[in-house]
C-alpha cells in the first residue's frame, strides 16, 4: 500500500503548496487592490482609530483625540464645541467637515509633510499619530464674536467674521445656530446617524457655517463697493457733491425708491461722505445707475464677488454680482439689493481690502502645520488675491467710514481714543420676514489691525427696531476691542 | 538480526526529549500569543497570564508524560504541532472575545474553548492509556459504522437537532451544542479502514483495463456508490457542502490506498463531477457559494451574500506580510471570526507570515500521518493513518482554500484553531490514535530468539521466546 500512500503524500503537498501560493497572492499581491476597494472600511476604521492630531487656537486645543477604552481606541473631543464648530467642523466615523476635512491628511498623519514622523513611528514601533493644525484664530476675538451672537435675543441666526487686513488671517469666525461636534464624534455609530439626521432636518440649518456658506443681500454695506467704484472712476472723492433728496426715480420704470428713514438726506446735493454717513439710498442708487452694470460688476469682482477664495475651509458659497443686470436692477444693486448677494466673509473682505490700502488678501484659517511633537512643519504665507482699489481710493473710503462711525449710522462701534471705520446695513428680505442686519468695520482706522463683518439673519427683535447699527455694531466693536486691546 | 520486517537494520529511537523541546517552543507560541493579546489590546500583560499559562503547561505536560509512559516510541512532532496550533487558536479567540465584549456580544468563547481543550487532552490521555493496540479497533468496524450513521442522523431528530445558519449539523444536549459529524468523521475512518483491509483484494484484483486504467467490476461498485449516496444525502439534507466533500474524498483516498488502483479515483472523480454538477443545478445554496467564489465583490451587499468572505479577504489583505499586530485589526468585521474564519483574524493581525506558519503546521501534521502510514506494519494501521491524514488534508484545504478564496466556501472548522468543542475533542482523539499507531510502528520489532538448540532438538515443539 506504500506506493499509493506516496501518491497521496505528493497530492497533499500540491494542495498545501496551492494554499501557500494563494495566500501569498491574496495577502501580498492583491493587498493594495483590496485596500482601495470602496467597500473596504478597514482603511477608514484605521484612520478613525488613530491618534488624530489636535486643532489648536493659541496654545489651546479646540479639538483633540483622547484615549478611549473601546475598539476605536481614541475619542475625538471638542473643548468649546459650539463656539468653534463652524471652524473645526466635525469628525465622525462617516465623514468630516471644516478643518477636520480640509486638514484631514495632516490630522490623520497621512500628509507627506509628516513622512519623517511616520518613518520614526514605524521604526520605533509606536502607533502612528497625526499632526497638529494651528489656526489663525484669536481666541479673545472668537469669544467676543460668539458671546455677541449668543447675546442676541431668541434663537438668533447670524455670523461674524474678523480678518487681519494685511494678511487675510481669519481672527474670528462664528455662526449661530450651530451644533455640538462631540455628538458627531460619538463611537455609538447609530447615535451619530440620528444626530446627523436631526441636524440635517433642522430648518435653522445648524450645520451651515453662515460666515462663509450663507449668501444674503448685503444691503447698505454694499454702498462701500458702490462708493469705491465711483471714486475709482476718477470723477469722485469724499467731498464731491452727489445727489440727495427724498426719492430716486428708477430708470425704465415708474417706481420711485425712498430713503430708508423716509428723509431727504439733509439736502438735494450732499457730499459723498455725508451720503455715506446717513446711508443715503438716493445717492448710491444714482451712482450705480450712472456707473453702469459693467463698472459695478468689475468693482465687485475685484473685491472677490463671483468667485471663492478660501482654500482651507470647505463650504464657501460664491457671493454674486450678476453681469447681466438691466438699468433698474443695476441701480438697485448700488444699495446691495436686486440680485446682489454676499457672505459675511465677502463683506469682511471688502472692508479688510479698504483697510489694507485696496489690496485683497486671501482669507485663511490654517496658520501652521505642526508635527505631533508640535515642531512647525509648514506655515501659510499671506497671498494677495487682487488690488480692488488704489491706495488713495482706500484712503478716501476710510475717511468716509470713520465719519460714519463718528457721527453717522455706525456710532455703536465707537471706541475711546481709537478711530473706527464702519458701515451699517439693513437689507430688505422677501415677503414677511424681518430684514437682515449687517455691520462692517475696521480699526484702528490709521493702522488697521482687524476688519469685521457681522450679519444677523434673524432674531427675535421687532422688525422696526432692526438696524445694522444697533444689532451688529456692539458685536463688531467687541470683536475689534478683543483684538486691539487684549 | 534474525527477523525480517519493513525496516531492516533500522531501529527507531523514542525521541521523547526532542518532543519535550518542541513542546516548550509550542507553549512559548501559545502563552506568548496570549501575553501579546493583552499587550496589544489593553497595553498590559494579562493579569491571569500565570494561571492561564500554568493550566496550558499542565495540560501539555500531562499529555507528554502520558506519551512517555504508554507510547514511548510515538512520533515526536505531532503533539508539539497540535499544542502550538491549539495555543495560538486560544489566544486569537481570546483576542476576539475582548472585542466582542466591547461590542456587547458573547465573549466567553476562549473560556469554553479552554474547557473543551482540557476535555480533549483528557480523552487524548484516556485513548492512549486504554487503547494499547490500535488493531483492537478493527473489531469495531461495523459498530463504528453504525454509530457514525446514527450520529449523522441525529441532527434530524426532533428536540435535539437544530439548524444554524442553514446547515442542519447541530444537536443540543444538556445546554451544549455539538456537531456529531466531527465524531462521525473519526468513526468513519475506523469503519473504512476495517472494511477495506478485509475486502481490498476483491476490490483490487477483479476488473478490466480500459485505456491503461484498470476499471473495477460493476459488482464491486457497491460500497463506493453507497458512500457517494451518503455524501449526497448529507449535502442535500443537511445543506453541508464541506462535510459531504470531506467524507467522500476521505473514502476515495482510502479506497485508492487500499486497492492501489487509480481506477477507483477515476470512478470517484466521475461520480464527484456528476454530484457537483447535480448539486450546482439543483441545490440553490451550492450555486450561491459558487457565484460568491467567482465574483465575491458583486455579492458584497446581498443577503445571502459574500460579505463574510469579502471582509475576510479585506482583512487578510490589510494584514499584509507581517500583519497589523494583535489588537490592531478589525477581525470582528468578519462574521464567525472565532470559528470557520479564524484564519482571517490570524491573517489580519499576524500577517502572511503566520498564515504560512499555520499552513505549514497542518502540512507537517499530514506529512507525519502519512509517514506513520508508510512505516506501519499492518494494513489496518496504514489505512487508519492514511485516513486521518487525509481528513486533515482535505479539511484544511477546504476551509483555508475557502477562506482565502481559492475554492468555493464551505462550512468546516479549522482543526485545533477554530472555536468548536466537538471538533477540538475529536481531533485530540485522532492525534492520540495516530500516536498509538506510530508507537506500534516505530517500536523495535520483537526479536525472535530461538531457545537453546539442543533443547529444541530434544523437544518436538519449538519454543519461540518473545523478548
Amino acid at each position: 500500500m506504500n506506493k499509493p500512500i506516496r501518491v497521496v503524500a505528493v497530492f497533499s503537498l500540491l494542495l498545501f503548496v496551492a494554499l501557500l501560493m494563494n495566500s501569498t497572492y491574496l495577502m501580498y499581491f492583491r493587498s493594495a487592490d483590496l485596500a482601495k476597494d470602496a467597500n473596504n472600511r478597514r482603511v477608514i476604521n484605521a484612520v478613525y482609530s488613530r491618534e488624530r492630531g489636535a486643532i489648536l487656537v493659541g496654545k489651546e486645543a479646540v479639538a483633540r483625540s483622547v484615549p478611549s477604552k473601546d475598539k476605536y481606541r481614541f475619542q475625538r473631543t471638542y473643548a468649546q464645541p459650539f463656539k468653534y464648530a463652524p471652524l473645526t467642523g466635525y469628525f465622525s466615523f462617516f465623514s468630516q467637515t471644516g478643518v477636520e476635512r480640509s486638514q484631514n491628511d495632516v490630522l490623520s498623519g497621512d500628509d507627506s509633510r509628516l513622512f519623517v514622523t511616520r518613518l520614526i513611528d514605524l521604526l520605533s514601533n509606536s502607533d502612528p499619530a497625526g499632526g497638529n493644525v494651528q489656526l489663525t484664530v484669536n481666541a479673545k476675538a472668537q469669544d467676543a464674536a460668539w458671546d455677541g451672537l449668543e447675546a442676541l435675543p431668541g434663537e438668533a441666526q447670524g455670523a461674524v467674521v474678523a480678518l487681519e487686513p494685511n494678511t487675510g488671517r481669519v481672527l474670528a469666525m462664528a455662526s449661530t445656530p450651530t451644533f455640538d461636534p462631540n455628538n458627531m464624534a460619538s463611537h455609538d455609530l447609530s447615535d451619530v446617524g440620528d444626530v446627523y439626521d436631526r441636524l440635517l432636518g433642522n430648518p435653522a440649518a445648524p450645520l451651515t457655517n453662515r460666515a462663509i456658506g450663507t449668501t444674503l443681500p448685503p444691503g447698505s454695506t454694499f454702498k462701500l463697493v458702490t462708493a469705491a467704484a465711483a471714486i475709482e472712476s476718477g470723477n469722485y472723492d469724499a467731498d464731491t457733491m452727489v445727489p440727495g433728496g427724498y426719492e430716486f426715480q428708477l430708470p425704465q420704470s415708474t417706481v420711485k425708491i425712498p430713503n430708508h428713514d423716509g428723509g431727504n438726506c439733509d439736502g438735494k446735493r450732499i457730499t459723498l461722505t455725508h451720503a455715506m454717513q446717513v446711508s443715503c439710498n438716493v445717492t448710491f442708487l444714482s451712482l450705480a445707475n450712472e456707473l453702469g452694470n459693467e463698472a459695478m460688476a468689475d468693482q465687485a469682482e475685484a473685491f472677490g464677488f463671483n468667485s471663492t477664495q478660501v482654500e482651507d475651509l470647505g463650504g464657501q458659497a460664491k457671493s454674486l454680482y450678476p453681469r447681466d443686470l438691466d438699468p433698474p436692477q443695476t441701480a438697485m444693486s448700488g444699495i446691495g439689493q436686486s440680485s446682489v448677494t454676499a457672505t459675511p466673509l465677502q463683506m469682511a473682505m471688502v472692508v479688510a481690502a479698504i483697510a489694507n490700502g485696496g489690496e485683497v488678501m486671501r482669507p485663511y484659517v490654517v496658520d501652521e502645520v505642526r508635527a505631533p511633537n508640535l515642531s512647525v512643519l509648514d506655515k501659510t504665507d499671506p497671498q494677495t488675491v487682487s488690488n480692488a482699489v488704489s491706495a488713495s481710493t482706500a484712503a478716501e473710503l476710510t475717511k468716509m467710514l470713520v465719519a460714519t462711525v463718528e457721527s453717522g449710522t455706525a456710532t455703536p462701534a465707537q471706541m475711546d481714543g481709537i478711530d473706527v471705520a464702519g458701515k451699517t446695513g439693513t437689507a430688505e428680505s422677501s415677503g414677511d420676514r424681518p430684514p437682515y442686519a449687517w455691520f462692517v468695520s475696521f480699526a484702528p482706522a490709521d493702522n488697521p489691525k482687524v476688519a469685521v463683518a457681522v450679519m444677523v439673519q434673524s432674531s427675535e427683535t421687532a422688525p422696526e427696531e432692526i438696524a445694522g447699527g444697533s444689532l451688529g455694531g456692539p458685536i463688531a466693536k467687541a470683536v475689534m476691542e478683543a483684538v486691539i486691546r487684549p | 538480526m534474525t527477523h525480517s520486517g519493513p525496516n531492516l537494520g533500522f531501529v527507531h529511537r523514542p525521541r521523547r526529549g526532542a518532543e519535550l523541546g518542541l513542546l516548550i517552543l509550542a507553549l512559548a507560541v501559545g502563552i506568548g500569543a496570549y501575553a501579546a493579546v493583552g499587550l496589544g489590546m489593553e497595553g498590559v500583560v494579562p493579569t491571569d497570564l500565570v494561571g492561564y499559562g500554568g493550566w496550558l503547561t499542565a495540560l501539555i505536560v500531562a499529555a507528554h508524560v502520558t506519551v512517555r509512559l504508554v507510547a514511548p516510541y510515538a512520533d515526536p512532532v505531532l503533539l508539539p504541532l497540535v499544542a502550538a496550533l491549539n495555543g495560538l487558536g486560544l489566544a486569537v479567540i481570546h483576542r476576539l472575545d475582548i472585542t466582542y465584549g466591547l461590542n456587547n456580544e458573547t465573549d466567553t468563547f476562549a473560556r469554553q474553548q479552554l474547557t473543551w481543550m482540557s476535555l480533549g487532552v483528557v480523552l487524548f490521555i484516556l485513548t492512549l492509556v486504554l487503547l494499547r493496540d490500535h488493531r483492537v479497533l478493527q473489531r469495531l468496524t461495523y459498530t463504528a459504522g453504525l454509530v457514525a450513521i446514527v450520529l449523522l442522523v441525529l441532527p434530524f431528530m426532533p428536540f435535539i437537532g437544530d439548524e444554524i445558519n442553514g446547515a442542519r449539523i447541530w444537536i443540543f444536549v444538556a445546554g451544549f451544542s455539538l456537531q456529531p459529524g466531527e465524531v462521525a468523521k473519526v468513526l468513519l475512518v475506523i469503519m473504512f479502514a476495517g472494511y477495506l483491509v478485509l475486502h481490498r483484494d476483491a476490490l483490487a484484483l477483479a476488473g478490466r483495463r480500459v485505456l491503461f486504467v484498470d476499471l473495477p467490476r460493476g459488482r464491486d461498485l457497491g460500497p463506493i456508490i453507497a458512500m457517494f449516496g451518503i455524501s449526497m444525502m448529507i449535502l442535500v439534507l443537511q445543506n453541508d457542502l464541506g462535510s459531504s466533500l470531506l467524507f467522500f474524498g476521505l473514502f476515495l483516498i482510502m479506497l485508492y490506498v487500499a486497492t492501489e488502483r487509480p481506477g477507483w479515483l477515476v470512478v470517484g472523480a466521475l461520480l464527484f463531477a456528476a454530484g457537483a454538477f447535480a448539486a450546482y443545478t439543483f441545490v440553490g445554496n451550492v450555486q450561491n457559494r459558487f457565484n460568491f467564489w467567482l465574483h465575491p465583490m458583486d455579492y458584497f451587499e446581498s443577503s445571502p451574500g459574500s460579505g463574510q468572505l469579502v471582509e475576510a479577504m479585506f482583512g487578510m489583505g490589510w494584514g499584509g506580510l507581517i500583519g497589523r499586530g494583535l489588537g490592531n485589526g478589525f477581525p470582528d468585521r468578519v462574521a464567525y471570526a472565532q470559528s470557520d474564519f479564524i484564519l482571517s483574524t490570524i491573517g489580519e493581525e499576524l500577517g502572511l507570515t503566520a498564515v504560512m506558519a499555520v499552513i505549514v503546521c497542518y502540512g507537517l501534521i499530514v506529512e507525519r500521518a502519512l509517514r506513520i502510514a508508510l512505516i506501519s506494519r499492518d494494513g489496518f494501521g496504514k489505512l487508519l493513518a492514511v485516513g486521518f491524514g487525509a481528513v486533515f488534508a482535505i479539511q484544511v484545504f477546504v476551509v483555508i482554500g475557502g477562506v482565502t478564496g481559492l475554492i468555493p466556501l464551505t462550512g468546516l472548522t479549522t482543526p485545533f484553531l477554530s472555536y468548536g468543542g466537538s471538533s477540538l475533542v475529536a481531533n485530540w482523539v485522532v492525534i492520540a490514535m495516530l500516536l498509538r499507531i506510530s508507537d506500534q510502528a516505530r517500536r523495535p520489532a520483537p526479536r525472535l530468539d530461538p531457545v537453546d538448540e539442543s533443547v529444541a532438538d530434544s523437544e518436538h515443539t519449538q519454543v519461540v521466546k518473545l523478548r
